[in-house]
């Protein structure tokens, strides 16, 4: 059986797994990090989004063996000394979950979003939650909460660092 | 396009205003707790067999491979149940669903036998080395071909039964119905096939059942709407005596009606749990929720208006073949098989209405009522708005005045609908216009009129309907023979915190908020001293769960009475304090005081500390603040509400696009809008999803084409628009706090309003109808002048 190194919300742990054993199993099963949940059988539903090395993964289409000497985040690992990540209070605040299921996953895939635009307009945050599906909030309320932490976290970074000129997105002309 | 969110006046933290939930700090930081978070001691894993064949003689299964693969605990097969008398179980509708096939197998996905094993993959692994021999038999699919004489028999297993007819109902009187037809100016008539589709929550169907044979008490963790009904029926099934059987349903990840009947998986694991005397975990995946729990509609129904030449509403008849699969697991109650599709004559004012319909069984997973049906009445209210809009193109009138010309009036109430019905309150007009305010709506007939010299398509749908929610009056409304009240227990603290037991369970819904606000707003504690518990048979009071939006109704109404008995007591208790006399007080949110000096006073605080502390009570009071009570209401609630949609279709692609929806529900009092908001923006994309996007179909041999997520599409963030929500408020007078039930209105009411918005911008091809799902290729065909309906 491989062994395997991984982070996994700060933490580094050391684990012989079968090779076929899914990264979302192992951070349930073996792990107890139950706060990612599946939903689906075919990776369409994004319920079990988390992030490794900091980029949105479906954790049911990964290989625990694929994330050896790879850090892993979960909704979990993300908030600090207590405090809520202002994506997660977004949510609370704007009413962006019911049953609570998808949330986690959303949540995640929400803050690679972010990491790729900072301030994204409605329609470009329905396009980055497409691989995210939710039963009860007709996302609506998904979709405010995602542009308040943007919000929130545009205006958390001024005090820190002053306004920088984001770096010009080359163009690509045919 | 801004939204219209009226800013209402009922913003207040406490009680019936906006409030944020209780429930979000878990679920924000992943520590909700569902069935498969649970990890016992010992816990072993199970997996099922399911058949590939929709209609099969099983002739052998051959388990001995598996029983041989490591870490395999047991392997259980249909014979090996039979022999315990376990094989069978009833279903919600008073048949029987086999729970692991011993004769034949009837659907495609059904249950054949199952493995217990260490781990989730070694369980999956056996399955594969089960061996079944099967002789195919001709399924039986198509719901219009069930009743040929020559059609194969799915039930067999029923004694003397030779046909696949499940059930006849009708509702109304069908001779005057024929005579105002045979007298109208004007009859229209219209074949409506609403699809079979699939509640799909995000969480699919799991349990983990622990028989300790120790102090031989099974406590059973699943996803159930219902755990007490679930409670007696195992108790009935399994023989086990109630008071050592402990449901427990956790957090779960959404219901829509899946998670009311009892699946086989269930009963596998309690089976599972008692023989290997350890905790059973059953979760399925996906496909298998998919393919063989609880479908949601099927209705193949013919819908028949009556009317004048001006456009007065006379009657609808309609006659209905309904597909419930191959066992009939409807769940709805025990005298109503057709559920409450008796309000299929909506909100207008009739002179008559007859209903026939005939259930029949096929080769397909049971089912039937589920994904916010409120018991058939998904199904009542398309039947109703599209065949009203039927009548409005045959007449030339513009729908929405068609219907303000029938609409039933305000003095009307409670009105009495042709088919026994009988509507609390409504005020329906004001409703319909403040939808009209919000679309815009002359502006978009205009606006539609110049797309359509363009040859742009452009489609305005409107529906207009009133629900059936709260079941319901126990004289007339049961499961299995449970009357469908519902308990309540509230105890307050001496420290003045309180703790409010639920016999319902909320997937989702928010009623660990809302409830907790009920409390607040009665007896004036805040609702962040309230805990809410639900969900544990051992710690709640009995009642019938969560289903058809009846938590507010039944369960709400049972809150706020027993909130007011506890202050009721608290009442008398105060008198001693004060040392006043009962009628002497008043009551202010929070304390009571005497009349004309607010200044004597005492907090409710104050009183439960009383209740349980040193002094005198009043004489015959005992010490403690609690109270129960079960809730027996005497009516169901009737909210309405009005909606407008939006469509543009591509010619080219005949992809539809929901432009716009504008939703107006009237609930009565709203415990906390920011919830039914919430509710409302979930239910109406439901409606996106089963008008434009979902279906569970067959092909000829019974292969399900919709058995995962691949297939069974369900709306995304991209085919949704930004929902524009309003409100009127029509309490319900026979409510304690006038609340209506909501959770289903919007999954009820807007089908129709796409549908007809679809069908709007489609006049120019001369088309009057188009079954749902309105897919591109389905609408192309639509617009190529062959609608069909789905397989």
């Amino acid at each position: 059986m491989p062994r395997i190194r991984v982070e996994v919300d700060g933490v580094t742990y050391e684990d012989d797994v079968e090779p076929r054993l899914l990264l979302v199993h192992y951070l349930r099963d073996r792990l107890g990090k139950v706060g990612t949940p599946i939903g689906c059988d075919t990776t369409n539903c994004g319920a079990c989004t988390v992030l490794l090395d900091g980029m949105s993964v479906k954790s049911c289409s990964v290989f625990a063996v694929q994330a050896d000497e790879r850090a892993v985040t979960t909704v979990e690992g993300l908030g600090i000394n207590g405090q809520n990540h202002p994506m997660q209070q977004a949510f609370h605040e704007e009413h962006a979950l019911q049953c609570g299921f998808c949330t986690p996953g959303m949540i995640m895939a929400s803050i690679d979003l972010l990491r790729e635009n900072a301030d994204p307009s409605e329609d470009e945050v329905r396009e980055g939650l497409e691989g995210n599906l939710c039963r009860c909030t007709g996302y609506q309320n998904i979709v405010r909460a995602v542009r308040k932490a943007a919000s929130d976290m545009r205006q958390a970074e001024r005090p820190v660092s002053p306004p920088r000129l984001r770096p010009a997105t080359p163009e690509v002309t045919p | 396009m801004t939204a219209t969110l009226p800013e209402n006046n009922d913003q207040k933290p406490v009680g019936h205003g906006r409030m944020l939930r209780k429930e979000d700090p878990r679920f924000i930081r992943g520590r909700g707790r569902f069935v498969d978070d649970l990890q016992l001691p010992g816990m072993l894993h199970l997996a099922i067999l399911r058949s590939p064949f929709a209609h099969a003689r099983i002739l052998s299964v051959d388990t001995t491979a598996a029983e041989a693969y490591p870490k395999v605990k047991a392997v259980v097969t249909g014979a090996m149940l039979a022999e315990q008398n376990l094989a069978w179980m009833p279903t919600l509708s008073n048949d029987v669903q086999a729970v692991l096939a011993t004769d034949k197998v009837r659907f495609q996905g059904q249950e054949v036998a199952f493995v217990v094993a260490e781990d989730r993959y070694a369980a999956r692994d056996a399955l594969e080395l089960i061996d079944v021999e099967y002789e195919p038999l001709d399924p039986v699919i198509d719901v219009r071909k069930a009743l040929d004489p020559n059609a194969p028999v799915i039930r067999d297993d029923l004694d003397g039964k030779a046909d696949n007819h499940c059930f006849d109902w009708e509702t109304g009187d069908e001779a005057e119905t024929d005579r105002v037809f045979d007298e109208a100016d004007v009859v229209v008539s219209q074949d409506i096939v609403y699809p079979r589709v699939h509640p799909a929550p995000m969480e699919t169907c799991g349990c983990v059942a622990d028989y300790d044979r120790i102090d031989g008490k099974l406590t059973l963790w699943s996803t159930s709407q219902a755990p007490h009904a679930h409670r007696t029926v195992y108790a009935l099934v399994s023989g086990l005596p109630e008071h050592k059987i402990r449901v427990v349903s956790p957090d779960i990840g959404g219901g829509f009606g899946n998670k009311v009947p009892i699946y086989p998986g269930y009963v596998c694991s309690i089976v599972a749990s008692l023989v290997t005397g350890k905790p059973v975990k059953w979760m399925e995946d996906r496909s298998e929720n998919l393919i063989s729990t609880g479908f949601a509609r099927d209705y193949v129904m013919r819908g028949e208006i009556a009317a004048t030449q001006d456009g007065r509403i006379l009657a609808i008849r309609t006659n209905v073949l309904a597909d419930h699969g191959a066992f009939n697991g409807t769940a709805a109650p025990v005298k109503y098989p057709a559920g409450f599709f008796g309000v299929f004559t909506g909100s207008y004012d009739l002179e008559a209405a007859y209903c026939k319909m005939t259930a029949v069984y096929t080769n397909k997973a049971p089912g039937g009522v589920a994904y916010a049906c409120s018991f058939r009445i998904t199904e009542a209210v398309y039947l109703v708005e599209r065949i009203v809009d039927c009548l409005a193109d045959a007449l030339g009138m513009d729908p929405v005045e068609l219907r303000l010309r029938n609409l039933i009036r305000p003095e009307q109430f409670p009105y009495t609908t042709k088919t026994g019905w009988v509507y609390d309150s409504g005020d329906y007009e004001p409703t319909l216009r403040e939808a009209m305010r919000i679309a815009g709506y002359d502006e978009l007939r205009r606006e539609q009129k110049q797309k359509r010299e363009n040859g742009e398509l452009m489609g305005i749908g409107v529906s207009f309907f009133t629900e059936a929610v709260g079941a319901g009056p126990r004289k007339d409304m049961d499961i299995l023979g449970l009357g469908m009240a519902d308990g309540a227990e509230l105890r307050v603290h001496p420290t003045g915190k309180a703790v409010v037991r639920l016999s319902v369970q909320s997937q989702g819904q928010g009623h660990e908020t809302t409830f907790a606000q009920i409390v607040a707003e009665e007896i004036g504690i805040p609702p962040a001293d309230i805990e809410v518990v639900h969900g544990d048979t051992d710690q709640t009071p009995f009642g019938l769960g969560t289903y058809g939006s009846r938590s507010t109704p039944v369960s709400g109404a049972a809150v706020a009475l027993v909130t007011r008995k506890v202050r009721d007591k608290a009442r008398i208790i105060a008198s001693g304090m004060l040392e006043v006399s009962v009628a002497d007080l008043e009551w202010e949110k929070g304390s009571f005081h005497v009349a004309g000096d607010p200044e004597k006073a005492v907090t409710i605080q104050e009183i439960a500390m009383r209740a349980h502390g040193a002094g005198d009570l009043p004489e015959g009071i005992e010490g403690g603040l609690e109270a129960q009570i079960c809730y027996n209401p005497s009516n169901l609630t009737y909210p309405h509400g009005a909606y407008i949609c939006v469509v543009d279709i591509d010619p080219g692609t005949a992809q539809v696009k929901v432009r716009r929806f504008v939703a107006v529900d009237d609930c009565g009092t709203r415990i906390n809008p920011m919830i039914i908001e919430g509710q409302v923006h979930g239910g109406l994309t439901d409606g996106v999803g089963m008008a434009l996007m979902e279906i569970i179909a067959f092909d000829e041999e019974g292969n399900c084409l919709g058995g995962s997520l691949m297939d069974y599409l369900i709306p995304t963030a991209l085919e949704v628009p930004d929902w524009e929500t309003g409100f009127t408020v029509t309490p319900s007078p026979h409510h304690p706090i006038g609340a209506k039930g909501v959770g289903e209105s919007a999954t009820v009411g807007s089908p129709p309003a796409i549908v007809n918005a679809v069908v709007d911008a489609l006049k120019p091809f001369g088309i009057r109808h188009a079954d749902m799902p309105l897919t591109p290729s389905r609408v192309w065909d639509a617009m190529q002048g062959r609608p069909t309906p789905p397989i």
